[in-house]
């Protein structure tokens, strides 16, 4: 049974991404009870699954490593994976929230060997990957998982490939007598860090991205450029593993557009300006990006990183929001469109499209189980006054991981601020 | 220096896109287009026209009336209405395009000779005049509307159609004498004589160019 101490001066923060990690911690070095509840096996959430950050280009690992080496020092942060909050109850400073907990059917005895994934045959899709691979069911989610404990798929349960995992296992780690359990949790104040989904690139349908393989959202590109994605790192497009030179970029794909996002998701410039560099890497001078826009948003400093793109020879830029694609029997595709400077009607092939998809708000609705002001995206909006929930990165806004990071210092601050109020009222 | 002003005001004072938002139908939208191009590239005819919707309003936000209004490109949509359910912003595309001919036939600048239009106006005449259309008469219109000989050519093509729909008891060849109609003629041409009145006091138009009211 999972023990969890937690009072009315304890914040509760939702979600164990960049933001919610940021929240968290930020409130615990401030010396306040944290309970950070994320429903995936792991912390980090998508920043994790990027390959590089824009304009820097760095690697995610490095600021995620920093953030998991503050979580693991302190104390004042206790961490549920696997959890959700399915209820929540009471007011500003009194919440008493149900949080379900699924079984991960391996305990803390867990080394990270690995020897029970070589013992399971089984496999399932890999989500770490977009889908993109499949994955054993005893897994580990990504190198920089944390905690850094297996689990084990739910499908396999019960059959003998579950019982080849145990056998297999030297520390007694892996229990699959575990169940699903339920606790009660108080908390004063709650920050709600749930992040965003992508916005579901089927739903294009002029781009064809549930017909054509070769036509990739933006994240699924983020993989293939990560080593420890689906192909090790290489820029090999999906219908038959060719070498990907000449790569297409199609902005505000469900971005802007009343049919799908209403929103500016703010951060698919930047990300697919970034992705050409990642295709100059590959190829050097073979490479080939076109990016498809309607107005490039490099907002305030990113402005440089946007000019030092446009200087790169490898990079041209087309000014249209592209109408049309299909895909021929080579696996090219092509893209159909008319462009805004001349009014030229083009029809251009290229190895690969890349949907530079728009930002949903995981929240809403069916996420968030309490009353929350949402926007006409389904973003957060700040709180009333008499709240004690407050919203921290992407649940808030499409915001990029520095601003994430930033919104969610803001709203650790509002939760603190709570917190001294009961505690002045209990003193 | 007031008249310098007054004369660089007028020069940037987009005076058409102000007509339009104000005489065309749904007008007042030609200001949200983002010129993305959605529209241009969904459209179903492709490179057959000379000026796509997104063209046509930015051509309407740089003040070129003439070659908005004398445009062949609005009389040849079919609407198809692929450009008004891909547009990011939601405007009427097609209902505008339509606008802007029915404006551009009002004020008499729309393209002489255009098919669509002499079509538009060839039923519009036939159906009015007796409250249902008589398809032998106007196809029969739209056939001669070149000249005696093309007209001839046509309908010997088309003959063996015509045959067809005699014995099938769809073309009557008496109709070309007797045209049958609703039973309040005068009542309909009254109702459309104040549809156009009505139309004409809220948009400001002072003539009334339709063929029905003589």
């Amino acid at each position: 049974m999972t023990e969890v101490v937690a009072s009315n001066q304890t914040i509760l923060v939702v979600g164990g991404g960049i933001s919610g990690m940021t929240a968290a911690i930020e409130a615990a070095e401030c010396g306040k009870q944290v309970l950070l509840v994320e429903k995936s096996p792991t912390l980090g959430g998508r920043t994790a699954l990027l390959y590089r950050y824009f304009p820097k280009l760095c690697h995610p690992t490095c600021g995620l490593e920093i953030n998991l080496r503050r979580i693991k020092s302190n104390r004042n942060i206790r961490v549920l994976t696997l959890a959700e909050v399915s209820a929540i109850a009471g007011s500003r400073g009194d919440y008493s929230a149900t949080v379900k907990i699924a079984p991960r059917y391996v305990n803390e005895h867990c080394t990270a060997c690995g020897d029970c994934a070589k013992a399971v045959g089984a496999e399932v899709p890999n989500p770490y990957n977009y889908g993109m691979n499949k994955m054993k069911a005893a897994y580990l989610p990504h190198a920089m998982a944390y905690p850094q404990r297996y689990a084990l798929d739910a499908s396999i349960i019960g059959t003998p490939e579950a019982d080849k995992a145990k056998a297999a296992c030297k520390y007694g780690a892996i229990d699959l007598g575990m169940r699903e359990e339920t606790v009660k949790i108080k908390a004063g104040a709650v920050v709600w860090a749930t992040g965003w989904q992508p916005y579901d690139a089927a739903k294009i349908q002029p781009y064809g991205y549930d017909r054509y393989a070769n036509v990739i959202t933006s994240l699924e590109f983020e993989r293939l450029a990560d080593p420890h994605g689906p192909t090790g790192g290489k820029i090999l497009r999906p219908s038959d593993g060719k070498e990907a030179k000449n790569i297409a970029f199609i902005q505000c794909a469900g971005s802007r557009d009343e049919n799908h996002l209403r929103h500016c998701s703010r951060i698919c410039c930047m990300a697919s300006l970034k992705q050409t560099q990642y295709v100059k890497e590959a190829w050097g001078a073979e490479a080939k990006s076109t990016i498809y826009y309607i107005d490039i948003r490099a907002i305030d400093r990113f402005e440089d990183f946007y000019q030092k793109v446009q200087k790169d020879p490898s990079v041209s830029f087309l000014k249209s929001k592209v109408a049309k694609v299909t895909q021929d029997k080579s696996g090219d595709v092509i893209l159909h469109g008319v462009d805004t400077e001349g009014y030229h009607r083009y029809e251009n092939a290229h190895d690969l499209a890349v949907l530079a998809i728009g930002m949903q708000p995981s929240v809403a609705g069916v996420d968030i189980p309490a009353d929350i002001v949402a926007d006409s995206s389904g973003f957060i909006e700040s709180s009333a006054a008499e709240s004690g929930f407050f919203g921290a990165g992407c649940a808030t806004n499409a915001l990029d991981v520095n601003r994430a990071v930033q919104s969610s210092t803001a709203a650790a601050l509002r939760a603190i601020q709570v917190i001294n109020k009961v505690a002045r009222a209990e003193a | 220096m007031g008249d310098l002003n007054q004369q660089m005001l007028d020069k940037y004072r987009n005076n058409f896109l102000r007509e339009v938002e104000e005489k065309v139908d749904d007008g007042g939208w030609v200001k949200m287009c983002m010129q993305c191009g959605v529209c241009a590239g969904s459209c179903t005819f492709g490179p057959d026209w000379e000026h796509t919707p997104q063209k046509i309003f930015m051509m309407i936000r740089a003040g070129k009336r003439e070659e908005v209004l004398g445009s062949h490109s609005m009389w040849l949509c079919t609407s198809c209405y692929n450009c008004m359910v891909r547009c990011p912003r939601e405007l009427p595309i097609t209902h505008i395009m339509h606008g802007l001919a029915s404006y551009a036939h009002r004020l008499g600048l729309a393209p002489k000779n255009q098919p669509t239009r002499d079509f538009s106006l060839i039923f519009w005449e036939n159906c009015t005049k007796t409250g249902r259309v008589n398809e032998l008469r106007m196809t029969i219109s739209v056939y001669f509307r070149e000249g005696f000989m093309s007209g001839v050519k046509k309908m010997w093509t088309l003959r063996n159609i015509g045959r067809g729909l005699f014995f099938a008891k769809r073309l009557n060849p008496l109709e070309l004498f007797v045209s049958h109609g609703c039973k309040d003629k005068d009542g309909l041409r009254r109702a459309l004589k104040k549809a156009d009145e009505i139309e004409a006091r809220r948009r400001g138009y002072a003539v009334q160019p339709r063929g029905y009211s003589s």
